[in-house]
Formats: structure tokens, sequence, C-alpha cells
């Protein structure tokens, strides 16, 4: 027994080891959690990429569930994620906001017309202040907005079928099953 | 001579390293600027999330050091400037996790294992002093 000693402890070493792999291959660490689920919207009014004279503000979009989807033309990221935008969350059934981030309009603009857009309506926020408000980091993120307003999911990186079918199709049935 | 230029590369190179990522700001005195460097030097860039926001040349944590001297102009303190990112970031942004039950493991965890091993240690050596003290130590005692 004595002998076997170091032979269990080394392997309680290689499982807990095992454990932190396969721990960081689920999960990314370098994911910043969100303090904003379950609290309203930051106020926000942003110009339209295509009217910057018109703003839409956080009121207009009071009583209605939507996504807001945080991309810009620079990122890398958004373009492996465009097309789940163009087919999967079409299906949805709620409005996405295309939050056009730290970009140029002209630049936005092109991207949209070479690509599709998958956008109900695109806003822009082209020194990204506005999006430190909602906790943004990096492109591309996503908010799913409950009817009252409230932030009830964030996903920090591309959307992929898979988020799109087993976490947000699945929320939005439930908020909209709330909805009066 | 050679020295010399060893010693101005040093130098330079000391230079380089010690000079910080803080663009020109107008910081009405040495305090003030002093201040804003300590607390920046206390957050987290969430870009390159190894680097303090003092140190960062991300444009987030430009903005966001932008965003920081001016709440200081405002004559915010550094609690409320802190909580307006945490507000936004999540305890993520402070390099020191706040003190409260879900970090009590990060805090006192470590203490606790030290005090196992020191509880391990003095247990063992009683029992070998006790069985010393007996009889001679059994051979298989150093058997690994």
């Amino acid at each position: 027994m004595k002998r076997a000693l170091p032979l269990i402890g080394f392997l309680l070493l290689v499982a807990l080891f095992g454990f932190g792999i396969w721990w960081n291959t689920q999960h990314d660490p370098r994911e910043v959690p969100s303090p904003l689920i379950g609290k309203p919207v930051p106020a926000y009014s942003l110009p339209f990429l295509d009217n910057p004279s018109q703003h839409l503000t956080r009121q207009e979009m009071l009583g209605q569930v939507y996504l807001i989807n945080v991309f810009a033309s620079w990122c890398i990221a958004c373009g492996e994620e465009h097309p789940v935008l163009m087919q999967d969350a079409q299906q949805l059934g709620v409005p996405l906001v295309g939050y056009n981030y730290k970009d140029d309009p002209a630049d936005a603009k092109a991207w949209l017309a070479r690509h599709g857009n998958p956008y109900s309506m695109v806003v822009t926020d082209r020194n990204g202040v506005e999006a430190i408000n909602f906790g943004v980091y990096g492109a591309p993120e996503t908010f799913l907005v409950d009817a009252k307003g409230i932030i009830r999911y964030k996903r920090i990186g591309p959307l992929t079928p898979k988020v799109i079918a087993h976490v947000l199709e699945p929320k939005i049935r439930e908020l909209k099953r709330e909805e009066p | 001579m050679k020295t010399r230029a060893v010693v101005l590369l040093l130098l330079g190179l000391f230079l380089a390293f010690s000079a910080h990522a803080v663009d020109p700001l107008p910081f009405k005195n040495r305090a003030q600027e002093l201040r804003f460097q300590h607390l920046t030097r206390q957050l987290r860039c969430l870009v390159c999330q190894n680097e303090s926001l003092l140190d960062s040349q991300a444009e987030l944590a430009q903005q966001m050091r932008h965003l920081i001297f001016r709440q200081m102009q405002q004559g915010r303190s550094d609690t409320q400037i802190k909580q307006f990112l945490v507000a936004r970031y999540s305890d993520y942004v402070l390099y020191d996790p706040p003190l409260k039950p879900k970090t009590w493991l990060l805090w006192f965890g470590p203490g606790v294992i030290l005090l196992a091993g020191a509880g391990a240690v003095v247990f063992t050596v009683h029992r070998r002093r006790r069985a010393a003290a007996g009889t001679p130590a059994p051979a298989d005692m150093e058997d690994w």
C-alpha cells in the first residue's frame, strides 16, 4: 500500500491537470462574465447606419424581444458568424439589431453590401464609447433583450447554429410566452 | 569605451521598459497623475488580459483611460470609478478580487491547504517519534 502512494498521488495530479485541460476546451478563460444580465439595457441613442440623422433609442425597442449583435467590418470572427446570422438567426422571429462597433460607416455599408444584410436595422457606434456601457470589449457579441428592456443573455464570440438552437431559440420562446 | 556603450545600452533598455503606454493626458498636477497611475495599475485591460489598463496599448484600454481621466476631473473617487467599471465589466476588471462569499475559496484556500499540510507534517512527526521511542524504527519506514 505504502509503495503505491506516490503512484496514487501522481494519478490524482494527472486527473486534476487533465480536468483543467478539459475545462479549458469547454470554456473560454478570456471570457468576461457580464454583470448586466438581469439588468436593464443601458440607455442608448445611436444613429442609424443608413440614416445618421435618426437615432434608435432604448424606449423605441421596449415591448418587444430583440437581439443586439455587435459587429464590425474589420472583425474576422464576425465574418465567420455572418452566414449563421443570414440563416439560423432569421428563424428566431425577433428583430436583429446590428450594432456597428468602431467602424467606418462606409466600410460597414460595403461589408453588408458584399456579404448580405441579416439585420432588421443597423445602428452605429463610431468610436465605441457607448459600447463601454454595454460592457463590450470585442466583437462579435450578442445580447438578448426582453420586452421590458432587460438583458437576459449575452454571448461573447460568434453565434453558432448550436448556440442558436440550444440557447437562443428556447430562451426566446420562453420570453415570448412571458410577453403579455 | 566599451563599458560606456554597454551602460548606455542598458540605460536605453531601462528607459524603454519604464516608459508607460500612457498617452499624454493633461493632468492638473503630479499628484493627480500619480493617483491616475495608481488606479489604472489596479485595473485589467479587457483586451489583453495580462496587462493593466495603465500599460496596455489596446484601443479599448486607451478609451477607458480617457474615461477614467474624465471621471477624475469630475471629482469622482477611485471607488466610484471602480464601481462604474465593475458594473459594466464585472469584477474581472479588478486585479484584486473583492472579498465575498464567492471568492472565499480563492482568498482562504491557500491558507487552508497550508494549514492542512502543516497538520499532516505535525501528525507524521509525532507518530514517527512515538514509534521510534517504543521500538527501533522498522526497516520498511524508508521504503520510498
